[in-house]
């Protein structure tokens, strides 16, 4: 079995008005040394041991768990034992 | 002419299509599951608005991967005329028959009420009724409503006449007040505004009804009866 992270961010110059708002709540509570806030998400994928791994995960994020057109993505693969 | 409004797992417009076209403009419509993958005998497909899957993930990013997209696609190819407003505006873009992206609100705010939009452009299919240039009230009702695309592909929407509406006081912050486009061929349309919910004067405004009446208008003239 492989535990698979996800990160999926934004594309640098795509605006996050999320993160804007974070900021915004941290400096009013005088964290004034934010310079930016971005926020992402983080995906965890349980997958069982498989031919082309990962560019099975690959085209996953691509189809599905990122859009490309505003994000991008990075992951990282680790082989965990099985319940 | 016969419309299908495709019901996705948390569409909540639905009804509201399906009345515009039945009540607004009397044409044939029924309703199409997501799980359905042929629309061969339309002549016309709607995608309502609501929270198909939950917005979970990405607002239409699910939707996007149902049996249904495949047979929109292959009418939409066809020339057939495809409307997608609101979340289905935000289904297109994710299955990729519009281009660009939709982003949560600049404010962060989930928005509801009624906005004024400029009609860019009358040679659409969607917009022969209309004046050109003219200011119509059309409800809008989303958080993620900010359109996203790079400048390249602005520049091609605009050379194309792409836009085909535009928010006079920009609600959400869409690059460029874009508030509605259509596809090259000119047959997709995604908008964030509700035209559906447009169409009686009693509720407000009835700016929506001649975007529904541009469509049959087209439809009828492509397929005149030759005596």
């Amino acid at each position: 079995m492989f535990k698979v992270q996800v990160y999926v961010t934004l594309k640098e110059g795509v605006l996050d008005p999320q993160g804007k708002a974070v900021r915004g709540s941290l400096l009013s509570m005088n964290y004034d040394e934010v310079q930016e806030v971005r926020v992402g998400k983080y995906i965890e994928l349980f997958i069982e041991e498989t031919e082309n791994l990962d560019e099975r995960i690959d085209s996953m994020i691509d189809q599905l768990l990122a859009n490309p057109v505003i994000e991008d993505y990075r992951y990282e693969v680790e082989e965990v034992v099985s319940n | 002419m016969k419309f299908a409004v495709i019901v996705f797992p948390g569409s909540n417009c639905d009804r509201d299509m399906h009345h515009a076209i039945q009540e607004g403009i009397g044409e044939e419509v029924h309703f199409v599951r997501h799980t359905e993958s042929d629309l061969a005998s339309f002549d016309g497909i709607l995608l309502p608005g609501g929270f198909s899957h939950g917005d979970y993930l990405r607002s239409g990013a699910m939707a996007a991967t149902s049996p249904i997209i495949s047979a929109i696609k292959k009418e939409a190819e066809k020339g057939k005329p495809v409307l997608g407003v609101c979340n289905g505006f935000q289904v297109l873009l994710e299955a990729g028959l519009l281009p660009g992206a939709m982003l949560s609100n600049e404010g962060q705010r989930f928005i509801c009420r009624t906005v004024e939009l400029r009609v860019e452009n009358t040679k659409s299919i969607f917009t022969t009724s209309y004046e050109k240039g003219q200011i119509i009230r059309i409800p809008v009702a989303h958080g993620d409503g900010n359109y996203f695309c790079d400048e390249e592909t602005y520049k091609s929407l605009k050379d194309q006449e792409r836009i085909l509406f535009t928010y006079e006081d920009n609600p959400n912050g869409s690059v460029h007040n874009i508030a509605g486009i259509s596809n090259e061929r000119g047959n997709v349309l995604g908008m964030m505004p509700h035209p559906e919910r447009a169409v009686e004067s009693l509720l407000g405004s009835d700016d929506g009804l001649k975007l529904f009446q541009s469509i049959v208008k087209s439809w009828r003239e492509t397929h005149a009866v030759h005596s």
